[in-house]
């Protein structure tokens, strides 16, 4: 059949394209829209790198049609940064080392800054749990952890 | 190099500051294999046997071919036929290319045995459907010892080389044998002897990013390769020799990586994007599937061992013999050899054998993946080790100080040690709080020592100077886990030159000489003595600079914390000239300063560590917890520490998964039944408690700053550590890995009848 | 593949009654799009039941009950404080489901139709006598969980049927129910074997059971030999003890890559034990 048209808002962007209705929300992010930041790492919902945000829920990009974005509202880590003014989570990620081959990072930080938005005071157990859907093979998670704690303590504090 | 001349205080090595690619990471900015797109881009697809082996009878690929989204079809017959077969290794060109795309047999599940271009990912996807292959399906073997039993089908006749001795199935295709002393002798000495076999499975490196490329070659034999791999020289090598092109005429540039873990030290889908871009004369992407990764790239081997050691009652190792067999997949190169020569290194033995096996099965092409072969035999050899201490009463750390090995040891694999520091590990362990922690009802702890080479491997370097003082260092090593960033502090340490302003970039084969993969431990050790060599390159001619412009002879000038002095009161009185003064005129002063350095390093130090793990054990449902990790490791010399404990950490969280939940499962038929990461279980961070690392520091006398390698060694002791927690927590001995809760449920049952 | 979303389910309903192809519901996608992606399930007509009115809708209903449309996902219901109150079982069970991304999207009737023997919510929902409205061709009827699925991968939905709400009925007063399934990690993995039980107190006494399990024959399974095992007891150690025998008695497993019959056979005991102790503590009013 022929392609459909999809209206959306990217990171504050009103957005436009045509889709294959087979073509999930990540291959239109990343093959339409060039916004090449979130990953597949698996196409089946099981490794969170394609993580973004759709009306605010936390969602694996790979698991959504392409189509059913027309008129939602998306956020990937693409967005995160305020101008030149990095996300707290972004800043702590560098500082504390939470990445190596940084192919998760993007997914660890849109699921985490959903966390915090959640749950400004999350439990360790907590965190482990929300970001268990976002496969990391490099870092044994010890420094994530640490990061997303620390962010949300200065997050805390900050507010 | 003498020790002497080893430099041992730092003013940034050994700090923290923020990786130079920080920034682009972690907002989505860097550009990993996937990430790439070229104007007219075709997307690729590869046709995979469904049949563990089979004869390619047929395949007609006409209804693809006519297809008005498909502009090309290749098959084996587009690659060179030049490539020739030899047994074992001597061949592994053309081993590549087989595992590339089939030749007249598919030989595992997964197996390449056609591709295509086509407008779009989709329409690449539903051409595939569109080729139809006969084949004739043979009969197939998965199991390692299966695969060496004298019914076993061939899978090659004629692979095997000159170290297989007479009388083995056509499948063993190389055989090592080493030790020294008299191992019945020891025997015969011990108070007990413990002779026990174990397995364990094959398990996947497990990279996040799929394997990703973007290739284009025209019919003038000029060709540029994007991929992410952790070696693009070996890339270039390879895919010249199998597209049938000239090395130097393929330009390969390294994408960011997103995991490598030694799977991607091999092309896979590379070669045949360039086959299909040469076809269609236009550029061609392929991006694998997670599905497709698991059923054709490199997994590690599977293993089945028999160990057997003596002991006296003072917990004095009088012998110990090893067998081990290893299966790589339908090709040379399960590394049998590596696991027989680390099983035993960490110890001084009088008396040492073993024996290690290579063996061919129908499954994907083994590919390195992190201390290649070093687990399994640790996991056997450590288990027994165990089970001598539990018989015997005696304290697990007391008894791997007795007989560890030091400075000046025989190794079991036959050199001598130069200074090592698994004795330190040892110590720190004992003092560390964790292994004096008590144990609740249900736990139990585990210890074990670990062993790897580490590589120093061909390595070139490039260091320019900008005329602001800035300076630009070009590596070859893919930067996997914050590598920009240990470069940068060893080639500041050098300069004298603020961290910040060094740029450090993965220059692409075009623009640096030869640089071995990303592999071996050896990038921080030999990129980074590389970088140091280089720097210092750039600064004798930054002091022949200020020796010209001072009118000094050169060797009266030293260079000091970024700037030219003299070198003594009677050289002359000059204030220091910066750097930056230097380069600001050096256009005029005789030219650009450059500095380089080209070396194969040979003195990369060898590494060892010793985990301690708590496991606890749910004895009716047989599902295993790690309550606590510590990890004890010598790295030489930290240069980035944060990242240093990155690796620990991140081998500890792999040796886990290893251990516990993670293998390759093929049915009857010889299919994967767990491609997809919903089957194949890794660690997920609720999985797993903060893990703990002690860095120690033995300086290696191979490198000026005293670095060892640190990427591997940290998977090597996890596999016998957690095997011997949950053994002491269920109180049953656990020989196969992974210790899923089924085996270990079916182990309690057996234990209590 | 053709796309649709139709505005209302008897529209649904006439879409998938129409077309002698393949067709899949889409609600939240979880199942539908990894079939896509593997090139197992390409359907030729896949129909978007989100546009339809009231589908994400959690209603209490005038008898106490609670009807959730079709495209409720686990966050929205593990967010619903009251619903989650009154059947923490079937919000655990569904929110056991993948991951915090999954539960983003995933839904109760999804996991249903996929028809898979592991599915979570299932045997939650049928320990809670949990029913589905299902439209079709010949207008509404009202099904109870445990007839949906009929093998693996198969319902009984005929062509043209489509489910249009979740029937859960009231709790009523000292009642409680549990899910516990068995995973080898702690999150992502598809239950090796899975329990739920609801049942309710006269006392000490346990007056009505139900207990269903999952992953141990080709459908999930309501036990009512588990049921009587428990009944008229206080869940003393001989109840549980019986419990288990009788859950481990009714398993009809497959050796697979996720688990042994005889592995599968054990746990159910177990994890029936387990649920049933946390269930009965809930009716009891105490945390569990």
């Amino acid at each position: 059949m022929s392609k459909l048209h999809v209206s959306t808002t990217v990171n504050g962007d009103s957005v436009e394209f045509l889709c294959d209705p087979r073509e999930t929300l990540l291959d239109c992010l990343r093959d339409k829209l060039n916004l090449t930041g979130a990953k597949e790492g698996c196409g089946t919902g099981d490794c969170g790198a394609c993580s973004v945000t759709v009306d605010g829920r936390l969602v694996c990009s790979c698991l959504m049609l392409g189509v059913e974005a027309d008129g939602k509202d998306i956020a990937t880590v693409e967005g995160m940064a305020e101008g030149e003014e990095l996300h707290p989570l972004q800043k702590k990620f560098i500082e504390y080392a939470a990445l190596q081959c940084g192919i998760c990072t993007p997914g660890v930080l849109v699921a985490a800054k959903a966390l915090l938005e959640k749950n400004p005071n999350p439990t360790e157990e907590e965190a482990r749990y929300w970001l268990a859907g976002n496969l990391c093979r490099c870092t044994g998670y010890d420094k994530i952890i640490r990061a997303v704690m620390d962010t949300a303590a200065d997050m805390r504090e900050a507010s | 190099m003498a020790l002497d001349d080893q430099k041992s205080v730092f003013k940034f090595v050994g700090t923290r500051p923020d990786r130079p690619d920080g920034l682009d990471k972690v907002t989505g900015r860097a550009k990993f294999g996937a990430d790439a797109y070229a104007a007219g881009m075709l997307h690729g697809a590869i046709l995979r046997s469904p049949h563990a082996h089979a004869r390619i009878v047929k395949i007609d690929a006409s209804k693809a071919e006519a297809h008005r989204d498909v502009k090309a079809v290749v098959t084996r017959a587009d690659f060179s036929d030049k490539v020739e077969f030899k047994p074992g290794l001597a061949g592994e060109f053309w081993n590549v290319l087989e595992n590339v795309m089939a030749g007249e047999k598919a030989l595992y599940d997964g197996h390449a045995v056609a591709a295509v271009a086509a407008t779009s990912a989709l329409a690449a996807r539903d051409a595939l459907k569109l080729i139809e292959v006969e084949y004739e399906v043979l009969p197939h073997v998965t199991d390692v010892d299966k695969a060496m039993a004298a019914d076993a089908p061939v899978i090659r006749e004629g692979a095997a080389d000159y170290s297989v001795p007479e009388g083995l199935h056509p499948n063993v295709v190389r055989y090592h044998e080493s030790g020294h002393g008299d191992v019945e002798a020891g025997f015969a000495e011990a108070d007990l002897v413990i002779e026990d076999s174990f397995t364990t499975e094959a398990t996947h490196q497990g990279y996040i990013e799929p394997h990703a490329c973007l290739a284009s070659l025209g019919g003038d034999g000029k060709g540029e390769l994007w991929c992410c791999t952790q070696g693009h020289w070996i890339a270039q090598k390879t895919c010249a020799a199998l597209l049938g092109i000239e090395t130097a005429q393929l330009r390969v540039t390294a994408s960011e990586i997103g995991g490598g873990f030694g799977g991607k030290t091999t092309v896979f889908i590379e070669p045949v994007a360039l086959a299909l871009s040469r076809k269609a004369n236009r550029p061609v992407k392929i991006v694998m599937s997670r599905s497709e990764v698991f059923r054709a790239t490199g997994p590690t081997s599977s293993a089945s061992m028999d160990i057997k050691i003596g002991m006296k009652k003072d917990g004095t190792i009088t012998a110990a013999e090893g067998i081990f067999r290893l299966q790589g997949g339908a090709f040379p190169g399960a590394p049998g050899d590596m696991t027989a020569m680390c099983a035993f290194a960490p110890y001084d033995l009088s008396n040492v054998r073993q024996v290690g096996y290579d063996v061919m099965a129908n499954r994907p092409k083994q590919a390195a993946y992190r201390a290649p072969g070093a687990p399994m035999g640790a996991f056997a050899v450590e288990s027994v080790l165990d089970e001598l201490c539990n018989q015997l009463g005696l304290d697990p750390l007391d008894v791997r100080l007795k007989n560890a090995a030091h400075d000046g040891s025989k190794a079991s694999y036959g050199p001598t040690y130069d200074q090592i520091g698994l004795v330190k590990t040892l110590e720190e362990a004992k003092a560390h709080p964790h292994y004096a922690a008590p144990l609740k009802p249900g736990q139990g702890r585990g210890i074990s020592c670990g062993f790897w080479f580490n590589h120093g491997g061909e390595t070139s370097v490039s260091l320019a100077l900008s005329e602001d003082g800035s300076a630009q260092l070009m590596v070859g090593t893919p930067d996997i886990g914050g590598s920009r960033a240990s470069m940068a502090l060893m080639a500041v340490e050098v300069l004298g030159i603020p961290y910040e302003n060094i740029r450090v970039t993965v220059a692409d084969t075009a623009t640096l000489g030869y640089n071995d993969v990303s592999h071996g431990s050896r990038v921080t050790y030999a990129s980074g003595l590389a970088t140091i060599k280089a720097a210092k390159h750039a600064v004798e001619k930054l002091c022949e600079r200020a020796a010209a412009k001072w009118g000094i002879p050169v060797d009266a000038v030293k260079w000091e914390d970024g700037c030219a002095v003299p070198s003594g009161p009677n050289a002359g009185d000059f204030d220091p000239l910066p750097l930056a003064d230097i380069t600001a005129n050096m256009g005029a002063t005789g030219g650009p300063i450059s500095g380089h350095f080209e070396a194969t390093p040979e003195g990369a130090g060898v590494s060892f560590g010793t985990h301690i793990v708590d496991a606890e054990v749910d004895p009716e449902t047989g599902k295993t917890a790690i309550t606590r990790y510590t990890v004890i490791q010598d790295a030489g010399k930290a240069i980035h520490p944060a990242y240093v404990e990155g690796q620990y950490q991140g081998g500890a969280a792999q040796g886990i998964g290893w251990a516990l939940n993670e293998e390759y499962i093929y049915g009857e038929d010889g299919r994967l039944q767990n491609s997809i990461f919903l089957d194949y279980r890794i660690p997920v961070a609720s999985d797993l408690p903060m893990i703990d690392t002690v860095i120690v520091e033995v300086p290696n006398p191979g490198h000026p700053f005293g670095v060892r390698g640190v990427g591997e060694t940290g998977i090597v002791p996890p596999l016998a550590a957690i095997a011997n927690a949950v053994s002491n927590a269920a109180g049953v001995r656990m020989r196969d890995l992974p210790m899923s809760p089924p085996r270990i449920l079916a182990a309690l049952k057996a234990r209590d009848g | 593949m053709d796309y649709h979303s139709p505005a209302s389910f008897t529209e649904a309903s006439a879409l998938a009654a129409a077309t002698t192809g393949v067709t899949r519901f889409l609600a939240g996608g979880t199942d539908v799009l990894v079939q896509l992606r593997s090139d197992m399930v390409t359907p030729d007509l896949l129909i978007d039941i989100k546009k339809i009115d009231g589908v994400s809708d959690i209603t209490r209903t005038p008898d106490g009950g609670w009807t959730l449309g079709v495209a409720v996902t686990g966050a929205e219901m593990s967010e619903h404080g009251d619903l989650g109150r009154d059947w923490p079982g079937i919000v655990e069970a569904m929110d056991l489901i993948g991951s915090t991304q999954v539960q983003g999207r995933a839904t109760l009737v999804g996991n249903l139709c996929n028809g898979s023997p592991a599915a979570d919510s299932v045997p939650a929902m049928i320990a809670a006598g949990v029913s589905v409205t299902v439209t079709g061709p010949n207008g509404e009827r009202v099904v109870p969980v445990e007839d949906i699925p009929t093998g693996p991968g198969k319902t009984s939905l005929a062509r043209g049927e489509v489910i249009s709400a979740v029937n859960i009925p009231p709790r009523g007063q000292n009642a409680g129910d549990a899910y516990l399934r068995f995973i080898p990690r702690t999150e992502m993995d598809i239950a090796v074997v899975g329990c739920g039980v609801s049942l309710r107190l006269d006392g000490d006494t346990l007056t009505e059971a139900r207990v269903s399990l999952g992953a141990v024959a080709p459908t999930v399974l309501l036990v009512e030999d588990c049921a009587k095992a428990i009944i008229g007891t206080t869940l003393d150690d001989a109840a549980l003890e019986a419990l288990a025998t009788a859950a481990s008695a009714a398993c009809n497993p497959i050796d697979d890559k996720r688990g042994t019959i005889a592995f599968r056979t054990d746990v159910a005991g177990v994890l029936a034990r387990r649920a049933a102790k946390i269930a009965y503590a809930r009716a009891k009013g105490e945390q569990a």
